[in-house]
């Protein structure tokens, strides 16, 4: 394993405005990694720091093991990138685009070079629409073109900024589908991103940003860690939370009519659960309750919300969507 | 990558639509000298305008004589202009520069993608140029400005003279916007950029109190391609003019690579 992104101390003012605060990222290789943060964060200008785009300040940027944006000559021919929108010629068509951008490439014969794009638009599910021009493309066609031109590179390295913005759920899912086959055949994707559930989903490391500033960088799973908590369905909610002090260390978190939180203090779950049911509470369910993203990024950001004790469907499918 | 540039200038039908403004102006005028006979009177209107009513063949110069002043500027000004800023404005630029290709090669290709644009408008026009007033008006020896006949060789000589004069010309302009064009990210701000330091340039030149910064305006030497045509030709002002065009070529090319080059891509 060794580190594909890696920043140090890395700062960017614009005039007196300070868009990245020493930031130290590390992206190792082989991970689906989460860029985490809400709009003005950070997140893109570091992005287009990586990418040699914007110069730092102060501070180091090393990818795939050379510096930018010193070397970007070398380093950039191993990433693929989509930087906020996709941007193409829109009086040409998708595939004259895409040939454009490959006929920077000396390393292959035409007939090569045609059968690449026909695959990669293949791949993206463009076949149909890849003779007319981009300007007729709807937002999520392009986004898929976008894709494409990734693709098309056969990068070491993915960096993504809101790849699935204006695609539809089942667009979306083929995204997922083929950032995950991307990792499994050896790439590694940097995607940056405000969608928590979608990072939950599919990331293994995540970073969270918010005003410049790096908050919390690690394992996904490390991050969602349990919190201590179990919490029980059922419908003997009273009953299980007179019994729960008479359990060593477990106290009562929360309560609704059909559940309650318990911590527990290190007990085992599943000598609650005996407990429980040996004195007649009737449990329908008992959840280990994870800290989801969502929660962990609003408690980091300052943006506290009403009721995230406890993780529910409804919770899910927002953090999803 | 000069080859994209190349296709995307040649796919665009505004090029074309451009030049064919630039010609139809003057066979219009080439028409209507023909059909009225009525030339401008001597040292008024457009260069060699008159000359042409008697010979056909100095009609390319004529016609370069009539857009050279601003028609041909403005054009060559908004191709500038967009040739970086309208690859921000479309979103592209940062996809070509992590393609990757490098500031400067970028740089430089925008240029010679420019160059090219402003020698196929020139030479179009003074070809059109060309078939319009020879049809019109015949081939004759060359009368000089000054009343003496030269032999054919010399005065094609003197025409392919004076066509390269208003391609470096222009190229002072597409300079100008080229450094408009990396200090926006609006592709009309660059171009109107450029035009309103060229009008700048053409009220001094008219203000006698600015008698000593003439030599230096960038529109100057523009119409003296007239002098080559004169017997025996007066250089003076061709090669001043040829001379203040490289080094604003220079100026401004540098400019823009400097600044270019360490530019912040936030478009």
């Amino acid at each position: 394993m060794s580190a594909v992104i890696e920043t140090s101390g890395l700062i960017k003012h614009y005039g007196t405005v300070t868009a990245v605060e020493r930031l130290d990222l590390e992206v190792e290789e082989g991970d689906l990694y989460g860029f985490l943060g809400p709009n003005g964060s950070g997140k893109s200008t570091t992005v287009r720091m990586l990418l040699g785009l914007v110069f730092p300040s102060a501070g180091r940027i090393r990818v795939l093991g050379r510096d930018m944006p010193a070397e970007g000559g070398a380093v950039l021919p191993g990433i693929g990138a989509i930087v906020e929108e996709p941007g193409f010629y829109g009086h040409l068509s998708g595939a004259r685009n895409l040939a454009l951008i490959e006929a920077a490439r000396r390393d292959d014969t035409r007939a090569g070079r045609r059968r690449r794009i026909g695959d990669a638009i293949d791949k993206v599910g463009l076949e149909g629409a890849a003779r007319r021009p981009v300007k007729a493309y709807s937002t999520g066609m392009k986004q898929r073109l976008a894709i494409a031109a990734v693709l098309l590179r056969r990068p070491r390295l993915v960096i993504l900024d809101e790849p699935t913005n204006g695609l539809d759920p089942q667009g979306i899912h083929e995204i997922r589908d083929l950032l995950r086959e991307l990792v499994t055949h050896g790439t590694t994707v940097f995607l940056s991103s405000h969608l928590l559930g979608e990072v939950e989903l599919i990331c293994n490391r995540a970073a969270i940003m918010s005003d410049g500033r790096l908050l919390a960088q690690g394992d996904v799973s490390q991050l969602l860690a349990p919190t201590g908590r179990v919490r029980v369905e059922t419908p003997d909610v009273g009953a299980a939370v007179e019994l729960a002090p008479s359990i060593g260390g477990v106290t009562v978190h929360d309560r609704t009519p059909s559940a309650v939180v318990l911590a527990l203090d290190g007990k085992a779950p599943e000598e609650l659960n005996r407990v429980l049911v040996e004195k007649g509470v009737r449990v329908r369910e008992l959840v280990i309750e994870r800290r989801r993203l969502e929660d962990l990024f609003l408690d980091l950001t300052g943006h506290q919300t009403a009721d995230r004790s406890a993780p529910s469907e409804g919770n899910r499918d927002s953090a999803a969507g | 990558m000069l080859r994209v540039e190349l296709y995307k200038l040649i796919v665009r039908p505004r090029t074309w639509l451009i030049i064919a403004v630039l010609t139809g102006l003057p066979a219009v005028v080439g028409i209507l000298l023909k059909v009225t006979g009525v030339a401008p009177r001597p040292g008024t209107g457009p260069p060699l305008l008159a000359e042409v009513l008697s010979n056909g063949s100095l009609f390319p110069v004529a016609a370069l004589g009539l857009v050279l002043p601003l028609f041909l500027p403005v054009a060559v000004a908004m191709v500038g202009g967009e040739a970086v800023a309208g690859e921000a404005a479309g979103g592209t630029l940062r996809y070509l520069l992590i393609r990757p290709v490098s500031r400067g090669y970028l740089l430089l290709t925008k240029l010679a993608t420019v160059s090219i644009f402003v020698v196929l408008a020139v030479l179009v026009i003074a070809g059109v140029g060309f078939i319009v007033g020879a049809s019109l008006f015949g081939v004759h020896p060359l009368a000089t400005v000054s009343g003496q006949t030269v032999p054919a060789q010399d005065a094609t000589l003197r025409i392919f003279v004076a066509v390269v004069f208003a391609m470096v010309s222009m190229l002072g302009v597409a300079a100008i916007a080229l450094f408009a064009s990396v200090l926006t990210d609006s592709p009309v701000g660059a171009g109107l950029g450029a035009i309103a330091v060229l009008v700048c340039s053409e009220v001094l030149d008219l203000l006698d109190a600015a008698a000593v910064l003439k030599p230096y305006l960038p529109t100057h030497y523009w119409l003296s391609f007239v002098d080559i045509f004169r017997f025996p030709i007066l250089w003076h002002n061709v090669t001043r003019g040829f001379l203040i065009q490289g080094v604003y070529i220079l100026i401004f090319l540098g400019a823009a690579w400097a600044r270019f080059s360490t530019k912040d891509i936030t478009s």
